[in-house]
């Protein structure tokens, strides 16, 4: 059982996260807490005329929130907030187990995460970082 | 040292038929059931199943019968005095928060004060935050040290004349270490302090005398002792539950009710309102018989001999940082642990893949984690009915989970 979610692209972001780091830039940030482990993380954005410009992460969590969470950065960064919140709901479906092929490739890096949906206990812990971005888009969104 | 391989237990367990291959070290969650127990219930529901404390025919008084010799089983087991101390609830969340409303009801006044181990589970210690919100009373907490120790002389200085009652674990799911429960007592005694004891994880490994204990009240779960989930227990010294006013009220805790008003049953009913869980008292008494015929000295044996080689086997593993005692002997089947650079949840996910059940998070006790300055971490918990062979495979998974979380070396 599920030995192979912990595959190369997931283990690199883990161990060499590109995006966990401060941003003095930022225009806006929010917190996601995980109520099952307590994991929590803080992600931050710089939104200039609706594009996501820079973004980043900051906090502790298990390996598949860490990369998950990266990965994501890696996405969006560069893309309009509406196509960051497109993304979201594609990965949402693809951890829900209910995603065409075709979807899949849209989300790029993040597919590597696709044999979550087959561990129902690690669901929350990929989609930490893609709720944190919903939540703060949504808010934003709402100024 | 007694044989730990072919464990002559396993067999009584059909869930390690099912899966023979599973390793199960997560014990202090809850046990797996024996064939006994599993019997017993079915007995209960096809021979004796009717309206326990209710009907009067036949099969309602067998019933009644199944659930007050069950209660009797438990007495004699823990060492009370009489079975108007022993309450059936659903489990040791419940006792607790029995205790928290109708000990808080009777005794807990505003400027009181409220004492709890810092390393306490949820349970016994969301039931006295709430009580303290509610009373005006203060909530203080005892520290432990790393080792998961109190002392004694910071239970002295730490109680005022204020302190109405002090909540401690017997053994901490975390550390698995014993606190020593009738020094506290005492000391808690000489000060008019009353003092609960949860028994969720000492209960089932360790003979636990309630008056040799002195102490006034006690908790436990019946799944975590090889009894099914939903019936649980508390313990409460008679003078003090006879002061104290029901918890839930309804059916079957009654004497007399009018349009306005009610008496209650007398003790244990007054605690148990509406229809009881016969099925599982029946059950507990199953599995306190099933523990009596191995022996505690036996299971503590076995359990105390594992944790042996658990422990030593980990501490020479790089990487792996074991929480609580330097001394096996302090850890009574339960081993916390962290490795270097690997998320608990992750070390988790790697033992499940190779079918060995460990527990990873903050196992409901997040004081405690703060306190010891880590977020989270994996646990192993075992049981008599555990092997060798699975004390190995624990580790040699163990060894290679950094390997497989991208680590060289
Ligand atoms: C020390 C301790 N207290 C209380 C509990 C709560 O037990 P239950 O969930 O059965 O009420 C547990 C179980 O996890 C525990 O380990």
């Amino acid at each position: 059982m599920g030995d192979n979610i912990y595959n190369e692209v997931l283990i690199d972001h883990n161990l060499h996260p590109m995006h966990l780091h401060d941003l003095s830039c930022a225009t806006c940030s929010n917190d996601g807490l995980n109520p099952t482990c307590g994991d929590s993380l803080s992600l931050h954005l710089n939104i200039e005329n609706g594009v996501i410009k820079d973004g980043s992460f900051t906090g502790v969590g298990c390996a598949i929130s860490q990369a998950s969470t990266d990965i994501m950065l890696d996405l969006i960064i560069g893309r309009s907030t509406e196509d960051a919140l497109h993304l979201k709901e594609l990965f949402s479906k693809m951890i829900n187990g209910d995603i065409s092929q075709e979807e899949i490739d849209e989300l790029e890096e993040a597919g590597a995460l696709q044999n979550i949906s087959k561990m129902p206990a690690r669901v929350k812990c990929a989609l930490l970082g893609w709720d944190t971005l919903e939540k703060l888009l949504k808010e934003e969104g709402a100024k | 040292m007694i044989i730990l391989n072919n464990n002559p237990y396993k067999a009584d367990f059909p869930v390690f038929r099912h899966y023979p291959d599973l390793v199960y070290l997560d014990n202090a969650a809850t046990t797996q059931k024996p064939i006994q127990v599993m019997r017993s219930v079915e007995k209960y529901y096809s021979e004796e199943n009717a309206n326990p404390l209710r009907g009067l025919y036949e099969l309602s008084i067998k019933a009644t019968d199944a659930y007050e010799n069950a209660r009797e089983a438990v007495r004699k087991f823990i060492g009370a005095k009489s079975t108007k101390e022993i309450i059936f609830t659903r489990n040791a969340t419940e006792s607790l928060n029995l205790i928290a409303y109708s000990f808080g009801k009777a005794f807990i006044r505003e400027g009181d004060e409220i004492l709890v181990g810092v390393s306490e589970h949820h349970s016994n210690l969301l039931p006295w935050q709430n009580l303290a919100r509610e009373t005006g009373s203060v909530l203080k907490f005892l520290e432990c040290d790393r080792q998961g120790a109190y002392s004694p002389e910071d239970l002295k200085a730490a109680l005022t004349p204020n302190t109405r009652l002090f909540a401690i674990a017997q053994v901490s799911n975390v550390f698995g270490r014993f606190n020593p429960i009738r020094e506290f007592a005492e000391i808690c005694h000489r000060n008019g302090t009353r003092i609960v004891c949860d028994g969720a994880q000492s209960v089932p490994h360790a003979p636990v005398d309630v008056e040799d204990l002195d102490v006034d009240f006690l908790a436990f779960s019946g799944h975590k002792l090889y009894a099914p989930m939903g019936i649980g227990v508390l313990y409460g010294r008679e003078e003090l539950l006879e002061q104290m006013p029901p918890f839930l009220s309804g059916g079957e805790m009654i004497a007399y009710v009018t349009r306005e008003n009610a008496t209650y049953a007398d003790l244990p009913h007054k605690f148990e309102a509406g229809t009881v869980n016969a099925g599982g008292a029946a059950g507990l008494r199953a599995a306190i018989g099933y523990i009596e015929s191995i022996g505690f000295e036996n299971i503590v044996q076995r359990e105390k001999e594992l944790t042996a080689l658990a422990f030593h086997e980990m501490k020479r593993i790089e990487h792996v940082s074991i929480i609580g005692s330097e001394n096996s002997e302090d850890h009574n089947g339960i081993i916390t642990f962290t490795v270097d650079g690997v998320h608990p949840h992750d070390i988790a996910a790697v033992f499940d893949a190779d079918g060995i059940a460990v527990r990873a998070g903050h196992h409901c006790a997040q004081p405690l984690h703060q306190h010891i300055g880590v977020q989270s971490t994996a646990r192993m918990s075992l049981a008599f009915y555990n092997e060798e062979k699975d004390i190995e495979r624990f580790i040699d998974t163990l060894k290679t989970v950094r390997r497989r979380m991208g680590y060289g070396g």
